[in-house]
C-alpha cells in the first residue's frame, strides 16, 4: 500500500483499510498477527500486514474484483484469511466469512445468496467444496487458495502467491490502483456480511457497516480498558461475529495482537504458549476445560487431590469477592495467597489463563457453577450478551458487578427496552444495516426507529442488570400453568461433566421430560474406572449404570428447582439417554452448537411419545450424515426412566 | 474410485530371480519384478506368501541365496541394509518399531540420523556447526510434522499415542530420511476406516508432493486397488501375478489363491 499518496484520505479513519494505512506508519514495527510455522511462532508487524494486504488487493483488482463484489472466505483462523478481508475491503468489496465446517450444501446457499464471484479457500479441503458448489452456482467465478499442499493437479486456480505476484505487477504499472479505491470508502459502506447460524430456517446474511464495527470495537475496548498490545488467541470461527469484532475490528481499532492457533487440536497448547490477556470462550469450551481438569484431578495422587479440593473450596468462597474488591478477612487472604502459589497459579498456567485481564463468555447462558469456577481462580470472567445484529455488544458485566445470573449492564450508547411480551429490544450505533436480500426479515427484526427484537425473553433487575430467561418463543407453560423455560433446565443439566447436551420438553404437557446426551470423554472415563465394558457410544449410553448416574444428577437438579417456588413445578419427571450424540451435521445443533429443539422433537418423535405415554422403552431409527458426507442410519432401543420429584426439605448450606 | 492410470518408464529397482530360504523352508522362489520411478507399487498375497521377506531382501535385512537386485543401475547380489539406507531406501515395519519413551518429534528426528554430519565433539558441546545442523534438521522434521498433521502430538511420548497415530509417526520417521524409495509394510493394518482413509491420503500425498516411489504391502484389497499403480501378487513364495489393478482383479490364479481352490 502506498501510504504517501493515501495520507489525505486517511485523515478520517472510518474504514479498516484507511486505519491500516495509518497503523502501518504509527505501529509499523509492532506485532499485529502471530502464527506458528513449523512449530515456531512467527510475528507479522503492521508494516508487513499493510504490504501483504496491498499486494493481494492489487492482485484481486487485476482479477477483476470490483466495488461491492463479495469475497467468500472459508478456512480456519489464519492471518492470511484475515488479511484477505482487508484486501477485499480496500477495493470497496465485502468479505463474507463462512463457517469452515459447513457441508457443501450450506456453503452453496451462502455463496449463491451473497452473489459472490470470488472465494478464497484455506486449503484443498475447502477448494474441493467450492469446486463442487461451482457446478451448481456458476456465478462463483474465481476460487483462490492459500495452502498449496495437494493442489498440484488443480488447473487454473490462482494461489495466494500468484494473486500477489499479479498484484505486484499491477502496482508497478499503476501505483494507486488500491489506494485510490481505499480513499473512496466511507464509514457507512457495507463492511462485512455475516450469515447467522439460524436456529430456524435458512441463514440470514446480516450486513454490518464500518460505522457499526468501529463503534463496537471502540465501545467494547473502552468498557474493559483494552489497549494496544493486548494479546488474543483467535480460535473461534471467523464467520462468527464475536471473532470478527475481537480478532479483526479491535485489531485495527485498538491494536490487539491476533494469535492464530496451529490447528484446532493444538488450541490448548497454543493458549499456554501465548498466554493471552484478552480471552473469549463459549460456555461449551469452559465446560470442557472443567471436565478435563476434573478428570485429571481424579487421576492425581491423594495429596494433590486433597490440596485441590481444599483450595478450590476456599477459592469458591473468597475468590469472587477478592476479584470484586469486597471485604475478605486477613486469614482468608493469606490462605488464598497460599492457594494461588500451590493450586490456582499452576492451574491457570495450564489453562493458559495466567495473564488474562478480561475474559468473556457468551452465546449460551452459562451455569453459575462453571462461571464461578473461573472467577474463583482469579480469572476476571464476565458474561457478555450480544448478537450479530448488534455488532456483538449489548450488555457486559462491569468490573465489580459480576453476577452469574445476569448478563450485565448495557454498553455505552446501548438502549434497552422490554416489550410487553417480555422480549428484550435494544438500539445502538452497532445495529446492523439489513439482512442481505431479505427486506422481510429485516422488517421483522428491526423497527423503523432502529429497535431490534432479540427474540430473547428477559427483564431488568433492581440493580439495572439484564437477566435473560430463555428464547422468547421457547418459554412455554405446562398444562397446570407452571412456567417452563427449557434452556434454563438444560443448562442446569449440562453443568454436570457427564452430560454434554440436554433437550427439555414440557410446553403444553403435564410434566417436564428430557433427552440427555452423555459426554463420551467423561462418562467413558467414569465407566472405565468401574470396569463397565462398552464398545460404542450407543452401547455406553444404554448401560443401566449410566442411567443410574444420570438419574442421580437429575435428582440434584430437581432438588435445586424445588428451592425456587416459581420453578418447583417444572421438575424433571422422566428422561432418556439418546443413543447418538447430537450433531450439527445432522441438523440437530446449529453450527454454533445450540440445540434445535423443534427439529429434534420431530426427528425423535417416537422417543418423545415414549416420554409421555409411560412406556419403559422405545425403538428409534434415524438417518445420520457422516463427516465425509456419506449417509447411514443408526437404530436401537432406548430406555426411558422415571425420576422422583423432590421437595425443598432443607436449604443448601 | 477407480484405479489410476499413470505411465512410468524409468526403472528404479528391479529384482531378478530372487530365491530365499531359511534352512529347508523356501520363503521366496525365483521372484522377478521391477519398481519404476514415481509409482506406487503394491505387493499382495495371503499370509505367509513371502511379502515381508521380499521387502526385507530389498532393504538388505535378509540376504537371498540366489538372484540379483539392481537399484539405481547398480547390480548387487545382496543389498546391505546400511547401503540401502544411504542410497535412499526407507521403510516402516509391520509391528511398529518406534522408541516408545521418546516424543514424536525426537522419534522423527532419529530418521535424520544418517544425514547428520558433525562429529561427536561438536554434538556433545551442542555449539557452532552442531547447533546449526540441528536447526536445519529440525526444519525438515517440522515440515514433515506439518505434512502429516501431527502438530498436536509433537511433544507427546509415542507410547501414549493411539495405534493409528503411531503408524503415522513411523511414516514420518521414514520420510525424515527423504527417501527415494519408501517401503511400507502393512501401513494400514489394524486401523479403522477413518484412519485408513487418512493414511491413504498421506501415502498419495507423499507420492504426489515429493515424487517418492512407494512399494507397499497391504491386505486391504480395496485400498490396494485404489491407490496402487501396479500390483505384484505372491503366493507360497512364488509370483503368481503382476500388472495394473484391473488385470490383477481378473487374474484367475490370483482369485484362486485368495478364495482357495480344490486341487
Amino acid at each position: 500500500m502506498t501510504t504517501g499518496t493515501a495520507s489525505t484520505a486517511t485523515d478520517v479513519q472510518d474504514t479498516f483499510p484507511k486505519r491500516l494505512a495509518v497503523l502501518a506508519r504509527t505501529r509499523a514495527g509492532q506485532p499485529a498477527y502471530r502464527e506458528k510455522e513449523y512449530g515456531i511462532w512467527q510475528s507479522y508487524d503492521w508494516a508487513h500486514v499493510a504490504r501483504e494486504v496491498g499486494l493481494l488487493a492489487a492482485g484481486l483488482a487485476d482479477l477483476g474484483f470490483r466495488r461491492a463484489d463479495r469475497l467468500v472466505v472459508v478456512g480456519d483462523n489464519r492471518p492470511r484469511l484475515y488479511w484477505s478481508m482487508c484486501a477485499a475491503q480496500s477495493l470497496g468489496g465485502v468479505p463474507v466469512p463462512v463457517y469452515q465446517d459447513s457441508v457443501a450444501d450450506e456453503l452453496a446457499y451462502v455463496v449463491e445468496h451473497a452473489g459472490a464471484r470470488f472465494a478464497l479457500a484455506e486449503n484443498q479441503e475447502q477448494v474441493d467444496k467450492l469446486l463442487e458448489i461451482q457446478k451448481k452456482v456458476p456465478s462463483l467465478e474465481t476460487i483462490m487458495y492459500v495452502d498449496p499442499r495437494g493442489m498440484r493437479h488443480y488447473q487454473g486456480l490462482p494461489s495466494w502467491v500468484e494473486v500477489q505476484e499479479r498484484g505486484a505487477k499491477r502496482l508497478a504499472a499503476e501505483p494507486d490502483v488500491v489506494s485510490s479505491e481505499v480513499a473512496k470508502g466511507h464509514g457507512s459502506d457495507d463492511a462485512i456480511m455475516l450469515y447467522t447460524s439460524g436456529t430456524t430456517g435458512r441463514p440470514k446474511g446480516a450486513v454490518l457497516s464500518y460505522d457499526n464495527l468501529v463503534w463496537a470495537a471502540e465501545a467494547g475496548a473502552a468498557f474493559d480498558g483494552l489497549r494496544a498490545g493486548d494479546e488474543l488467541l483467535s480460535y473461534l470461527p471467523m464467520a462468527w461475529v464475536g471473532d470478527h469484532i475481537f480478532s479483526y475490528a479491535q485489531g485495527y481499532v485498538v491494536g490487539l495482537v491476533v494469535n492464530c492457533p496451529e490447528s484446532a487440536s493444538t488450541v490448548m497448547t497454543d493458549l499456554r504458549e501465548i498466554g493471552p490477556t484478552y480471552y473469549f470462550a463459549p460456555p461449551r469450551v469452559l465446560e470442557n476445560l472443567i471436565t478435563q481438569v476434573t478428570i485429571r484431578m481424579e487421576d492425581a495422587g491423594l495429596l494433590k487431590r486433597r490440596m485441590f479440593q481444599y483450595f478450590m473450596g476456599l477459592a469458591r468462597r473468597v475468590g469472587p469477592s477478592l476479584l470484586d474488591g469486597r471485604p475478605v478477612s486477613a486469614v482468608d487472604r493469606l490462605l488464598y495467597a497460599l492457594g494461588n502459589l500451590l493450586v490456582y497459579g499452576p492451574l491457570k498456567n495450564t489453562l493458559g489463563m495466567s495473564r488474562v485481564r478480561v475474559a468473556y463468555t457468551a452465546g449460551e447462558a452459562v451455569g453459575p457453577e462453571i462461571f464461578n469456577f473461573y472467577r474463583a481462580l482469579g480469572v476476571n470472567m464476565k458474561q457478555l450478551y450480544g448478537q450479530t445484529e448488534a455488532s456483538v455488544f449489548v450488555t457486559i458485566h462491569p468490573n465489580g458487578e459480576v453476577f452469574p445470573d445476569t448478563v450485565g449492564k448495557p454498553v455505552s450508547s446501548v438502549e434497552l427496552r422490554i416489550a410487553e411480551s417480555g422480549e428484550v429490544l435494544y438500539r445502538s450505533p452497532g445495529v446492523f444495516k439489513e439482512y442481505f436480500r431479505n427486506p422481510e426479515a429485516t422488517n421483522d427484526t428491526k423497527t423503523p426507529d432502529g429497535w431490534v427484537h432479540t427474540g430473547d425473553a428477559g427483564y431488568l433487575d433492581e440493580r439495572g442488570h439484564l437477566r435473560i430467561i430463555d428464547r422468547a418463543k421457547d418459554v412455554g407453560k405446562l398444562n397446570d400453568g407452571t412456567l417452563f423455560a427449557p434452556k434454563f433446565l438444560e443448562n442446569k443439566l449440562k453443568f454436570f461433566p457427564h452430560i454434554n447436551e440436554a433437550v427439555a420438553f414440557g410446553h403444553g404437557r403435564d410434566f417436564v421430560a428430557v433427552f440427555v446426551n452423555i459426554d463420551m470423554t467423561a462418562v467413558g472415563d467414569w465407566a472405565e474406572r468401574r470396569n463397565i465394558a462398552y464398545a460404542s457410544y450407543q452401547e455406553l449410553a444404554a448401560r443401566p449404570e449410566v442411567y443410574d448416574l444420570i438419574e442421580g444428577e437429575i435428582e440434584q437438579v430437581n432438588r435445586d428447582l424445588a428451592g425456587d417456588p416459581r420453578m418447583s413445578g417444572a421438575q424433571i419427571r422422566r428422561f432418556l439417554i439418546l443413543h447418538k450424540a447430537l450433531e450439527a451435521d445432522d441438523g440437530e445443533l446449529t453450527r454454533t452448537n445450540k440445540v434445535r429443539r423443534g427439529f429434534i422433537g420431530e426427528r425423535y418423535k417416537p422417543l418423545v411419545d415414549a416420554l409421555y405415554d409411560g412406556s419403559a422403552s422405545a425403538h428409534i431409527k434415524v438417518d445420520v450424515t457422516f463427516e465425509d458426507g456419506r449417509k447411514g442410519t443408526i437404530e436401537g432401543d432406548v430406555a426411558v426412566r422415571d425420576v422422583a420429584p423432590q421437595s425443598a426439605l432443607r436449604k443448601a448450606s | 474410485m477407480s484405479s489410476r492410470s499413470r505411465v512410468f518408464t524409468e526403472t528404479l529397482l528391479s529384482v531378478e530371480n530372487i530365491s530365499l530360504s531359511f534352512g529347508g523352508v523356501k520363503a521366496l522362489t525365483d521372484i522377478s519384478f521391477d519398481i519404476r520411478k514415481g509409482e506406487i507399487r503394491a505387493i499382495i498375497g495371503p499370509s505367509g506368501a513371502g511379502k515381508s521377506s521380499m521387502l526385507n531382501c530389498i532393504n538388505g535385512f535378509y540376504h537371498p541365496q540366489q538372484g540379483a537386485i539392481t537399484y539405481k543401475g547398480v547390480r548387487r547380489s545382496q543389498m546391505r541394509s546400511h547401503e540401502a539406507a544411504e542410497q535412499g531406501i526407507a521403510r516402516t515395519f509391520q509391528n511398529i518399531a518406534l522408541f516408545k519413551g521418546m516424543s514424536t518429534l525426537d522419534n522423527i528426528m532419529t530418521g535424520r540420523n544418517l544425514r547428520m554430519k558433525t562429529g561427536l565433539f561438536w554434538q556433545a558441546l551442542h555449539l557452532g556447526p552442531a547447533q546449526r545442523e540441528e536447526i536445519e534438521h529440525r526444519k525438515v522434521v517440522e515440515e514433515i510434522i506439518d505434512f502429516l498433521e501431527i502438530q498436536h502430538i509433537r511433544k507427546v511420548p509415542v507410547g501414549r499415542l493411539p495405534y493409528g497415530l503411531q503408524k503415522r509417526v513411523e511414516l514420518g520417521r521414514a520420510l525424515a530420511a527423504q527417501p527415494e524409495l519408501l517401503l511400507l509394510d502393512e501401513p494400514m493394518a489394524g486401523m479403522n476406516i477413518e484412519e485408513k482413509q487418512d493414511m491413504c491420503r498421506f501415502i498419495l500425498d507423499v507420492n504426489d508432493e515429493f515424487g517418492t516411489t512407494i512399494c507397499l504391502i497391504e491386505h486391504d484389497m480395496g485400498v490396494v486397488m485404489d491407490i496402487s499403480d501396479r500390483v505384484v501378487v505372491l503366493d507360497y513364495g512364488k509370483k503368481i501375478g503382476d500388472g495394473v489393478p484391473d488385470e490383477i482383479k481378473s487374474n484367475q490364479a490370483v482369485i484362486d489363491a485368495y478364495l482357495g481352490v480344490s486341487h
